[in-house]
């Protein structure tokens, strides 16, 4: 769990001194990891408030977040991801925050990254930063085909887009106050991370990819199986097809 | 083989029926979750339409001669006991979501009121 050397140098900038930042970590039976996630968050830097959205979890989740001081959001049943992550970004909307980012219990995400996640949001560049695995020289290894059905979306969604982006997959990505305010009030429900890319782009605002570096998941298991797998790709291609013909949505306006 | 005319009339509805399932998903109405098994019906019965020898074919390969279209009611009556079967497994967990919600809210409703007895009581001393 700990962060690279190579990293170490990265430090967020001094303009998000004036910023109120939350991370977002949806959870669901991670007892084993969560601990270490928030304390790493917490070193990195100590003024980022976190929200642990226990998305039904049966094991101690909540109570070991809890145990750590900071907000915990207990669902009182599995509502599973999409809806884990829209309570996190009703918690941020309601609580005025100004940044918020999605960071996985599992310990896949380095907080370390952080910098390079934020730093299109504060020099007002996008409104929406996804940390790719595949931009830049930083690779990815996983299988074959679930590196072809990422691809595949990647592919779909720069389409849509208009511009090329290569990660459309990845849980660990950040937004401005407008991306709060589009999420707090609609989130897709199941596998929710490539169609909330469309929709942040039908409404006008700017998506960004900055490249991270992932790790192996610290405890738990990937919740993707093989049966999974097809319901994940007739999901999203069916919602991306149905998008294609909804009438275009009015840009989201500051709440 | 099918007749002309019921292969026609067979794929407009299934036509309609897969084309009343995308407007539903469009309209947010049916949730992607559910629309798999519709979107899975229609494409199965517009393929059973178009494919005029389908229901010969399939009736053959399980050995029924005699009247063939008595699989295809087998088959459907099948499917919809398991839909029907799936929708008693979805109530049944919509049920006890909604007692647990219920529940919870009476419980944090209490809290609150007592709490809030607590600090009234507590701003008159003496």
């Amino acid at each position: 769990m700990r962060a690279e050397s190579e990293h170490t140098d990265l430090a967020l900038p001094p303009e998000i001194a004036r910023m109120r930042r939350l991370a977002i970590m949806p959870a669901y039976n991670e007892e084993g990891s969560i601990g270490a996630v928030i304390d790493e968050i917490r070193a990195f830097d100590p003024d980022f408030e976190i929200v642990v959205v226990d998305d039904g979890s049966a094991d101690r989740t909540s109570k070991i977040a809890r145990a750590r001081g900071v907000h915990v959001v207990t669902l009182p049943f599995n509502l599973g991801i999409g809806a884990a992550m829209q309570t996190g970004f009703r918690f941020a909307r309601a609580n005025d925050f100004d940044l918020a980012v999605q960071i996985d219990a599992d310990g896949q995400h380095d907080p370390a990254e952080l910098p390079a996640v934020l730093a299109p949001l504060l020099a007002g560049e996008a409104d929406f930063v996804v940390g790719s695995r595949f931009t830049g020289d930083r690779a990815f290894r996983s299988s074959f085909t679930r590196r072809l059905g990422i691809r595949l979306f990647a592919l779909i969604v720069s389409a849509i887009a208009r511009q090329r982006l290569t990660d459309t997959t990845s849980g660990f990505r950040a937004v401005n106050r407008r991306g709060i305010a589009l999420f707090a009030a609609d989130y897709p429900h199941d596998y929710p991370e490539v169609e909330t890319t469309v929709m942040v782009v039908k409404h006008r605002l700017r998506v960004m990819e900055a490249p991270v570096r992932m790790r192996e998941r610290a405890a738990g298991r990937s919740s993707i199986t093989a049966l999974r797998s097809f319901y994940y790709m007739f999901k999203v291609l069916l919602a991306l097809f149905v998008d294609l013909f909804r009438p275009g949505d009015a840009p989201e306006e500051d709440a | 083989m099918t007749p002309f005319k019921v292969t026609i009339i067979a794929s407009i509805v299934s036509a309609v029926m897969l084309g009343v399932v995308f407007e539903l998903i469009r309209r947010r109405r049916l949730r992607e979750r559910y629309a798999l098994i519709w979107v899975m019906t229609g494409i199965v019965l517009l393929v059973l339409a178009l494919w005029r020898h389908s229901l010969s074919t399939l009736a053959g390969w399980i050995g029924v001669k005699t009247y063939p279209p008595s699989v295809f009611f087998a088959a459907i009556l099948l499917f919809v006991l398991a839909l029907l079967l799936q929708f008693s497994i979805v109530l049944s967990r919509l049920t006890d979501q909604n007692t647990t919600l219920a529940q919870k809210l009476a419980l944090l409703e209490t809290e609150m009121l007592e709490r809030g007895q607590r600090e009234t009581a507590g701003e008159e001393p003496g």
